[in-house]
């Protein structure tokens, strides 16, 4: 919109980036949490790359110790606060109002509020590169890993200010997602329309529900935890000071209370997502939504109780250790029944293989794995050997590349078309997809064999002779075919954004109720408050004579 | 509106779904107990670990003028939201200025003992662990009390201004929830610190 | 491209990358869990040469199973489906059945991996209790190591030994028993110990003491190294486990303990050693230093390696290290102490005689 008697271009252009800076519309903070998250999925897979690159030969120079160390923590704690967390944030907001039949989410500023603080959160951390004074004057972004285990935060063992923009940018982040939490727990109680009762919603609604809900308790032990490093950094105070009695352990408890749930709280959108696109693929219902729910909160509650299994090695008692093992078993039991589900959504059905249901299947395949892996670690003596080892990294590659990347691939190829009323490139998803998949596996498969051999994790570079050198090269050419499909991904967007082929409501024949609004919906969303009677409005809408609400 | 509209259903159940401050709020405090929780696992897990310096039962006396302060300004301000619930904005303006005045009294009294502490017993945060651990605690619930004293102030302000109506109650109703909150925490603190842990 | 084409490209697409995927992992990993060479100094975990090393080899292999038989039932499914549900080019466009779920399914899928995981508890909770609460017999050789950045302090209380860096320890048979048992200390920050074939790792933690053991079977070099991020130069943190035969293990025992004979030849070197900062960090027998920062330099010859693995112990090695120590361990606590090249002459030739 212009302003009479002005040059209505440049207006335009300054107002269009106005209305997205001052905006409190779920719709534009959902996108700019998933612009945000991309932008550092970019940054972070460059961090990633050049590691790759310096542990592709032995005893390689590519990079001093100290970037390499910088680059492994920065990678990881991008990925989880600067990628992941603002992603599935972004979904969150743009869908969850547009599936309950709500206007916006409960608190429209609050939602801004904390998207930005999660952008300072971001732009804080990053800042460290050039604002800190790191150990050894030789670089500055942190370089404790992303987990930061005490002693080496201390004051003692990390000197200069690195640590700390590890320790404010994402306490600023956390904040943040704490602040979207509640907002989107309060929209879901509050805001969904007549007739959507809790066991009507959308999964995707109610695996948000839960996710928020766990984001609450999960993010204060993190939270609490580095007031107390910042205490001990900055006041004397001696919560991790070995020196004066303190327990270097307890930090493990607490970061590992924050990290193990947080984990969960990474994929369950990604089973969200899952849940809501093999069934419009497969052109059935999801197989069991009850259990679907139960399993789910399941895994939320049990996820709580098992975070002790990043600490097998630390030296707890056996009785301690055997608890552990058997409580991340049993998570392991709703996960796989989860599994079953899609697969018996899939079964009886019509299969359509379009991008989404690819990355879905992708999904399905490589979660699985993980879930195995997971449960080999779930083994406490064998943890023993694989704790530390490129066998847990190949792991959580696989959970958060393998299943929610690929998930997260799916989401953004599915609703691209309700953002932008476009549709992204079929031919250049499948290119996107199989040399995604392909460099995926030639990495992460392969990345297994040098943890069983031995090789240990946050290593700038490692000994010829230990019969790791060729099985980190083939890992690391893995690298260009995944770097080669986000390139094409990027080229995909933005070409799609500008000459994607143009559609309306609903081109994929799915049945929820974002499918009804226009692509893009008005910023209203409805004009009129929906009214439901299944958990599958549309389907209802498509299929008088045959409705939902007369079998569930 | 598109026309692929939604099916009406013959009874449009309009459901009671409660009211998303009292929501919000509640996320709020899960998130906050959660917090607390990790500080009180702190305390206790270092209670009798300081390898040197004032134990617990050395320095600490109990602060029970102060905690009764604290828990009556719970029930003053109960008293409060009681009357404008009955459109007596006077008695609310006396009752909301009764629970600052309480609140306020719990604050210097935590400064009072502070001094105490820290000048006449030597203990600070960086002491030993039960310094460490008895500041940040305590601290942590003190910071959680000034926030909510500082947006009590606010609406005692508004008040004055006569700008606050019997139609706010159940704003006023999520703040009192966060007021109760923090005195639920000081009750869990006041436990662990100075009963359980001296 | 047509339906039909289209629906067995992705059959071709789904065989192809499911044989990529058994290429890339499962081949090499039955190769490696099958069998390496006993000698090899590759440290794999699945060529056990100790007892509690053995124990988790034998319970991994019950879980490789479990897992590998869950893998193919399941991927077998999701294949199965893909296919055999995939829409035709001849469809009707009807939506098919709609079944929104089945009870006795449920019940089954949830009912077989809770047993499964029973399996998995009981067989775990045994060994958990096999190697950690493993009693310590009289004949056990006892070891104190203790993690510093980046290089492994050791101790032999019993024996009155000191070194660094080099695990020396007798093998252990049938009849006769020795296995090693070691208290793990840290004095800075959080350090790992594990040498895959002979142990799992146990971490070795500042204000903790932390206890683990080990029985090597067979004599030879075990590899290990340091397995918690410890700081710059956690790489280079390596570890060398030496399984001697109960005399080479005396041998190594009384050389350890001999007093190294002042040689006259040599004497400038120890003078360079006892005037510059050297004693503050280390301790030499028979000089003044008695530091405690870096390695005890005593038996330094004895050990094949510099810098905890940075590099072969040679004396021109050794020269090149003390003249600087960046250059081959960056970030090394050790700095280079100025020497000028005669003093690092005779510095290395007095050391190189600490055999």
């Amino acid at each position: 919109m212009s302003m009479p008697g002005s040059s209505s271009a440049a207006r335009s252009v300054f107002e269009r980036l106005h209305s997205w800076v001052v905006t409190v519309d779920h719709k534009k903070l959902g996108l700019m949490y998933i612009m945000y998250g991309l932008l550092f999925f970019v940054v972070a897979g460059v961090e990633a790359s050049l590691m790759r690159i310096q542990l592709a030969v032995p005893n390689n120079h590519f990079l001093s110790p100290q970037v390499f160390n910088q680059l492994f923590t920065m990678h990881g704690t991008t990925m989880v606060f600067l990628v992941g967390m603002p992603i599935i944030f972004g979904f969150a907001n743009y869908l969850v109002p547009l599936m309950i039949g709500a206007r916006d989410l409960a608190f429209p500023r609050l939602n801004a509020f904390g998207f930005w603080l999660s952008v300072f959160g971001g732009l804080l951390l990053y800042f460290s590169i050039i604002g800190a004074m790191g150990m050894y004057g030789a670089g500055s972004a942190p370089d404790v890993g992303w987990f930061a285990y005490s002693p080496l935060t201390s004051k003692a063992f990390s000197r200069g200010h690195s640590t700390d923009y590890w320790t404010l940018g994402v306490l600023v982040g956390g904040f943040g997602s704490i602040a979207t939490a509640a907002n989107i727990v309060t929209t879901i109680v509050c805001l969904r329309c007549p007739g959507m009762t809790l066991m009507k919603m959308p999964l995707l609604v109610w695996l948000n529900l839960l996710m928020c809900g766990m984001v609450l308790m999960v993010m204060s032990p993190l939270t609490a935890a580095q007031i107390m490093l910042l205490l001990d950094r900055y006041l004397g105070a001696h919560f991790f000071d070995t020196q004066a009695g303190g327990s270097a352990v307890l930090w493990q408890h607490f970061f590992w209370i924050f990290g193990h749930p947080e984990v969960y709280v990474l994929i369950i959108p990604g089973f969200a997502f899952a849940s809501e696109i093999i069934p419009v693929f497969s052109r059935k219902a999801i197989f069991g939504y009850p259990v679907m729910v139960g399993a789910t909160v399941t895994i939320a509650f049990v996820s709580f109780g098992v975070w002790a299994h990043h600490m097998f090695c630390v030296g707890m008692t056996s009785v301690g250790n055997t608890f552990f093992a058997i409580s991340t078993m049993l998570v392991g039991v709703p996960t796989g029944i989860k599994i079953f589900n899609w697969i018996g959504t899939m079964w009886g059905g019509k299969i359509r293989f379009d991008t989404p249901m690819l990355f879905c299947l992708g999904f399905l395949f490589q979660f699985l794995i993980a879930g195995l892996t997971g449960v080999m670690l779930a083994v406490t003596p064998f943890d023993w050997q694989l704790s530390d080892s490129y066998f847990v990294v190949a792991h959580f590659h696989f959970v958060l590349v393998g299943s929610l990347l690929f998930t997260i691939f799916a989401a953004i190829y599915y609703w691209f078309p309700k953002a932008t009323g476009r549709m992204l490139s079929e031919r250049l998803g499948k290119w996107h997809f199989w040399l995604f998949i392909i460099g995926f596996h030639v990495t992460f498969d392969t990345m297994h064999i040098p943890g069983i051999l031995g090789m240990p994790r946050r290593i700038y570079t490692y000994e010829a002779g230990r019969g790791w050198e060729t099985l980190n090269l083939i890992c690391s050419l893995g690298v260009v075919l995944q770097a080669a499909a986000v390139l094409i991904f990027v080229w995909n967007v933005l070409r799609s954004l500008i000459k994607g082929q143009r559609t309306g409501n609903d081109p994929w024949d799915a049945w929820t109720l974002e499918w009804s609004t226009t692509s893009p919906p008005p910023e209203y969303n409805f004009a009129e408050r929906p009214v439901i009677r299944s958990r599958r409005p549309l389907w209802d809408v498509k299929h008088p004579t045959d409705p939902d609400w007369k079998y569930e | 509106m598109t026309t692929a509209a939604t099916t009406l259903a013959p009874e449009a159940a309009a459901g009671q779904l409660p009211s998303k401050g009292r929501v919000g709020m509640i996320c709020l405090i899960i998130a906050e107990s959660a917090i607390f929780t990790i500080f009180v696992a702190a305390y206790i897990y270092y209670l009798g670990k300081s390898l040197s310096g004032p134990t617990p039962q050395e320095v600490l006396r109990l602060p029970l003028l102060n905690t009764i302060c604290l828990l009556s300004s719970s029930v003053t301000i109960t008293f409060a939201l009681g009357a404008l619930g009955k459109r007596d904005t006077r008695r609310f303006g006396f009752w909301w200025f009764a629970t600052i005045a309480l609140g306020a009294y719990f604050l210097v009294g935590t400064g009072v003992e502070w001094r105490h502490l820290i000048y006449e017993k030597g203990l600070t945060i960086g002491t030993n662990l039960f310094g460490t651990t008895f500041y940040s605690l305590v601290g942590l619930h003190a910071t959680h009390v000034v926030v909510g004293l500082v947006a009590l102030l606010i609406v005692m302000s508004l008040t004055l201004a006569r700008a606050v109506k019997p139609e706010h109650v159940e704003r006023l109703d999520v703040l009192a929830l966060y007021w109760h909150f923090v005195d639920g925490v000081w009750i869990v603190v006041f436990t662990v610190v100075y009963l359980i842990g001296r | 491209m047509t339906n039909v084409g289209k629906a067995r490209s992705e059959r071709c697409a789904l065989t192809a990358s499911s044989l990529v995927f058994s290429a890339f992992f499962l081949v090499p990993l039955t190769l490696v869990a099958a069998a390496a060479p006993d000698s090899s100094l590759i440290p794999s975990i699945f060529s056990p040469e100790s007892t509690p090393a053995h124990s988790i080899h034998q319970l991994s292999l019950l879980v490789l199973a479990i897992s590998a038989a869950i893998f193919l039932v399941v991927v077998g499914l999701i294949a199965y489906a893909a296919i055999r549900f995939r829409r035709r080019a001849e469809d009707d466009g009807k939506e098919p059945p709609q079944v929104y779920g089945s009870n006795p399914v449920e019940v089954a899928w949830t009912t077989v991996p809770l047993l499964i995981v029973v399996v998995l508890a009981l067989a775990t909770a045994r060994v958990i209790q096999e190697v950690q609460n493993a009693p310590q017999p009289e004949s056990a050789l006892d070891v104190q190591v203790i993690g510093h950045q980046w290089w492994w302090e050791i101790r032999y209380p019993k024996l009155g030994i000191l070194t660094a860096n080099e695990l020396h320890v007798p093998v252990s048979s049938e009849n006769r028993r020795a296995p090693t048992f070691i208290e793990l200390r840290s004095a800075d920050v959080a350090h790992s110990f594990w040498v895959p074939r002979l142990a799992g790792k146990t971490d070795l933690i500042p204000n903790r003491v932390n206890k683990m053991w080990m029985e090597p079977t067979r004599t030879g070099l075990f590899l290990g190294q340091c397995a918690e991020y410890c700081g710059t130069e956690h790489a280079k943190m390596l570890l060398r486990v030496y399984v001697h035969t109960p005399e080479e293990f005396e041998r190594w025992v009384s050389e350890q303990k001999a007093i190294i004979a002042r040689n006259p030849e040599v004497a400038a070197g120890r003078l360079v050693f006892e005037r510059t900062a050297c004693v503050n960090c280390h301790t030499l027998n028979g000089t003044i230093g008695d530091g405690r920062f870096g390695p005890d330099l005593t038996h330094l010859m004895s050990r094949e390696t510099l810098g905890s693995g940075a590099l072969p112990n040679s004396p021109e090695n050794l020269r090149a290290w003390i003249q600087q120590p960046d250059r081959f361990k960056p970030g090394v606590l050790m700095p280079g102490m100025n020497l000028t090249a005669t003093e690092l002459d005779q510095l290395a030739a007095y050391l190189a005689t600490l055999k």
